[in-house]
């Protein structure tokens, strides 16, 4: 049943595939996102719903467990922070050319190398632009509670399996760590039966085989299926964009943030206005599909956009781009897990856009 | 007979498996591969079990498996088959799944993830074509190579700052998680008529549950050897048995120890 908890964003989001029906589960400890795997060992997953749940000897090997898994139709997913991630990437080239849904749990930390086990939102370009080789694209979810650890886990499986893509929760070592109130959704029973008519399960008799596979040795064959893919990720963007607006209505200045850098933007917003400066905050929830077209609208009405992030400016370009020179776009952030205050953030608005 | 009397169906002693379609091979003539998927398709269909088995590809000579076999097959990545196949069997547990690596691909790049299944005790078939050479990238030295092998990236000859070649099945052998380890050959009828058995007793293990079942099956590359298959079976003979001997190294879960 529905159930209200006090959780880690990291607990959450595993109780969220128990409940959400997921089928397997293949990771390898990393902090800050260790709690996952730890809470399915300690919750006894595979009692409560049969779900495989399998400590990989790495990355790269939960990746392909869960390639090799989700070649069957079934719910399955893995979770990992940067480094680890980062192994993933010629896994998630591979899940995105032989077209496989699945969900990756990406809880950033700061970088490069092994860097530090503080939050970072240093992940979003390898998440956004395609970290493996090939043009692929991931579906980007990027909670900012812990709540939304939990709602997007059955949102990016259905995500994932209407477009055969696999789906990134991209998450940071804060939305990861700490605890909140949540509301946890009924229990989804597992699937009994797949359905899929890709999904392989052993030739049926007066059936075609079924091959997963991202080769195609014909270039012509090739570009077919680079454009067929091509197709799947405009319609992503032309459905699946979602996005939240606080306060943009009247605004005249907009904070645009995701992940724990939104929850500081809304209370920038907040000190902002006590000053009189009209402030707003536009927080895309897919940082693929990015809300282009909302920005842009947003562009023909406000006065400057602040890209708040804990990066060196990843995502700016991309509020750049749906901007496109229209007003000043600027960037402010902190790196290396270190996260900014409200009061930095809304100084940076007044220093970087209004008063120059 | 004359012919007439030959073709009639009741004459028949031999037919290419319905596993196998009519797709020509991608191999080089002579080439140890196609044997090795003529043998796995005869197993699936002798077994009866089509529809119950999830075949894995690896990148290498083979990576075209699922073109020729009539079977549902999932294509890896380069060194990843093991994880794939752990993959597949896990949430499948009730169906027959075989991985089909080459030595590039299951005793390098694929090394943690072979060891790593193996030890878990996969219920899974893995299959082994060690040709101690890369075939499939033009013949570079792979970790099977002999010593003094000449290869693409050792034109003089594998010496030993590059490595020493690597007995794979006895490495796995080692580990708790396998039941039965064999290495077989297929370039003679004879060698091949053994191979289809310890091939066999391969899938049959995974109706007991009880472990990995490893076969390798030492071939030739006569492309990357720079020999005609007839000299290359030679070579084979000559060079890689002495250090590769065939036969089983462990059986149900127990290393076979030789007599002296
Ligand atoms: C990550 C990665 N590295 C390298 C390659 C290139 N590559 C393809 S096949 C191969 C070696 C194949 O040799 P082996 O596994 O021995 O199989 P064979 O062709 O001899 O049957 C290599 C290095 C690749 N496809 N992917
Ligand atoms: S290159 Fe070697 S392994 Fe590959 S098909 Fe030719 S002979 Fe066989």
């Amino acid at each position: 049943m529905a159930e209200l908890r006090l959780m880690k964003g990291n607990e959450a989001i595993a109780e969220a595939a128990i409940r959400a029906g997921a089928d397997g589960y293949f990771g390898y400890p990393i902090t800050p996102q260790s709690e996952v795997l730890e809470y399915f060992m300690a919750e006894n997953a595979t009692e409560r719903t049969g779900m495989v749940v399998l400590q990989a000897e790495s990355e790269v090997a939960s990746i392909y467990m869960v390639y090799g898994a989700a070649s069957t139709g079934k719910k399955i997913m893995t979770s990992s922070s940067s480094p680890g991630i980062s192994l993933m990437q010629e896994g998630l080239s591979y899940l995105a050319g032989a077209e496989l849904p699945c969900l990756v749990l990406n809880v950033v930390r700061g970088g490069p190398g092994l860097g530090d086990i503080q939050p970072s939102q240093g992940d979003y370009f390898q998440s956004v632009k395609g970290g493996g080789h090939g043009d692929y694209k991931l579906i980007v979810l990027a909670p900012s509670s812990v709540q939304e650890m939990s709602d997007f886990v059955p949102l990016a499986f259905d995500l994932a399996f209407k477009y055969r893509n696999p789906a990134l929760i991209l998450a940071d070592g804060a939305i990861g760590q700490m605890m909140e109130k949540v509301d946890l959704f009924e229990p989804i029973p597992r699937k009994t039966e797949i359905t899929e008519p890709w999904a392989v399960k052993g030739k049926q008799p007066g059936e075609p085989k079924r091959t997963i596979t991202s080769l195609d040795l014909d270039p012509y064959g090739m570009e077919k299926h680079n454009e067929h893919l091509q197709a799947k990720y405009r319609a992503m963007e032309e459905n699946d964009v979602r996005y939240e607006a606080i306060q943009c209505d009247d605004a005249e200045y907009i904070f645009v943030a995701y992940g724990v850098s939104a929850r500081i933007c809304q209370k920038a917003v907040q000190l902002a206005r006590e000053k009189g400066i009209k402030a707003g905050l536009l927080r895309p929830i897919t940082l693929f599909p990015f809300p282009k077209k909302q920005l842009a609208e947003l562009a023909d009405r406000v006065k400057g956009f602040l890209a708040v992030e804990l990066s060196a400016g990843q995502m700016v370009e991309d509020v750049r781009l749906a901007v496109n020179g229209k007003v000043k776009v600027e960037h402010f952030g902190r790196m290396g897990g270190i996260v900014h205050s409200p009061f930095e953030v809304v100084a940076a608005l007044e220093s970087k856009i209004i008063n120059v | 007979m004359d012919i007439n009397e030959i073709i009639k169906e009741e004459n028949l002693v031999y037919r290419k498996s319905a596993v196998l379609n009519d797709k020509v091979f991608n191999f080089c003539p002579g080439c140890g591969h196609g044997v090795v998927q003529k043998l796995i398709a005869e197993v699936v269909e002798e077994m009866n079990i089509e529809s119950e088995v999830i075949g894995v590809g690896s990148v290498g000579c083979s990576v075209l498996v699922y073109e020729f076999m009539e079977l549902d097959v999932v294509s890896a990545a380069h060194g990843r088959a093991a994880a794939v196949a752990t993959g597949i069997k896990r949430v499948m547990p009730d169906k027959y799944v075989f991985s089909l690596q080459g030595d590039g691909d299951l005793a390098a790049i694929g090394t943690s993830e072979s060891i790593h299944a193996c030890n878990r005790g996969e219920n899974i078939t893995m299959i082994f074509i060690n040709n101690g050479i890369y075939g499939m990238t033009g013949g570079q030295m792979a970790p099977t190579s002999l010593h003094g092998m000449k290869t693409a990236t050792s034109p003089y000859g594998r010496n030993e700052a590059m490595g020493h070649p690597i007995r794979m099945s006895d490495v796995v052998a080692q580990l708790e998680g396998t039941y039965y380890v064999t290495r077989q050959a297929v370039h003679t009828p004879a060698m091949v008529r053994k191979a289809k058995k310890a091939l066999r007793q391969a899938f049959e293990n995974q109706k007991l549950n009880k472990g990995l079942s490893f076969v390798e099956f030492v071939t030739n590359c006569n492309s990357g050897w720079k020999l005609s298959p007839i000299k290359a079976n030679q070579w084979l003979d000559q060079h890689m048995l002495p250090f590769y001997p065939l036969g089983d190294i462990k059986t149900e879960g127990v290393i076979v120890t030789k007599d002296k």
